[in-house]
């Protein structure tokens, strides 16, 4: 499965808030983070919680504390589904 | 809705379907207590202890792990297997520099298969929460202060790759056995929350 994003890659999240079940917890919604890896390809999880299969890769992305909270000096590793993710 | 994740209905929707598989002499009871028990009689910290202490000990080992857990994981005779399909496990190594605390931020996503039951801190709403925008004050509650300029990774098992640290190697255990490092490691210090 060809990948839309690369190691180093810039990247903004979702802000949608959707009414189904969803992988992309709230406070890190329309945040900008850096792609660290890929974590494999996985049926997304909002399709599959309706009983439908459609895998896409699935991203690390690393935020700064500061995008996500606008405090602290630490990050928080995510695992986000492409459809989750854009161009920042 | 990620914020209300829960495993209730799905919960019923699985007590249900085994009533109806056992009512069609699908499926023995019996035979799923054992297996359920099998696993868990299986799924104890003392695996992730026997992990971290060949990885002190084993530098190739070490580096397959950070690499590819999955792929080390049989040198011990361990897996992610267990549940329905196997888990990837990521692990994150600590060093001088750089400190790693792991949350499951939408339920409890936890490597049952090498750390045993989640202690019921870890999937507390408190812990799940304030962990991810103050960790640092988190593991102060824990007793573990870290000095100012260590940097902080979460790692949120938000989706379908579990986590477990590897802590330091405490200094002074030149001459310990891989038996006697194993006893050393706690299970916090596999999450995160304690040094070792």
């Amino acid at each position: 499965m060809s990948e839309r994003f690369r190691e180093s890659d810039r990247v903004r999240t979702s802000t949608v808030d959707p009414d189904h079940h969803t992988r992309l917890p709230n406070y890190a919604r329309g945040r900008v983070g850096t792609v660290v890896g890929g974590d494999g390809v996985h049926p997304l999880a909002d399709l599959r919680a309706q009983g439908v299969e459609r895998p896409q890769p699935v991203y690390l992305v690393r935020f700064t504390a500061r995008e996500l909270f606008g405090h602290g000096d630490h990050t928080v590793t995510l695992s986000l589904w492409e459809d989750y993710l854009s161009d920042e | 809705m990620s914020d209300d994740h829960d495993d209730s209905p799905i919960a019923a929707r699985v007590r249900e379907l085994e009533a109806v598989l056992e009512e069609k002499g699908l499926l023995d009871a019996a035979e799923l207590d054992r297996a359920l028990e099998a696993f868990a009689h299986k799924a104890t910290p003392a695996n992730g202890f026997r992990v971290v202490a060949r990885a002190w000990v084993d530098e190739e080992f070490k580096a397959k792990l950070l690499d590819d857990a999955n792929e080390a994981l049989p040198a011990l005779g361990l897996s992610m297997g267990g549940g329905l399909q196997v888990q990837r496990l990521h692990v994150v190594e600590n060093t001088e520099k750089v400190h790693n605390v792991v949350v499951c931020t939408l339920c409890s996503c936890y490597p049952i298969a090498l750390l045993g039951p989640s202690p019921t801190w870890y999937k507390s709403p408190a812990y799940r929460s304030k962990v991810v925008s103050h960790p640092r004050e988190v593991l102060e509650q824990f007793g573990f202060e870290l000095p100012g300029d260590t940097e902080i990774r979460v790692w949120d098992a938000n989706a379908e790759s579990r986590y477990m640290v590897l802590p330091r190697r405490p200094e002074g255990t030149e001459q310990l056995s891989e038996e006697e490092l194993a006893r050393l490691v706690t299970r916090n210090g596999l999450i995160g929350t304690a040094a070792v």
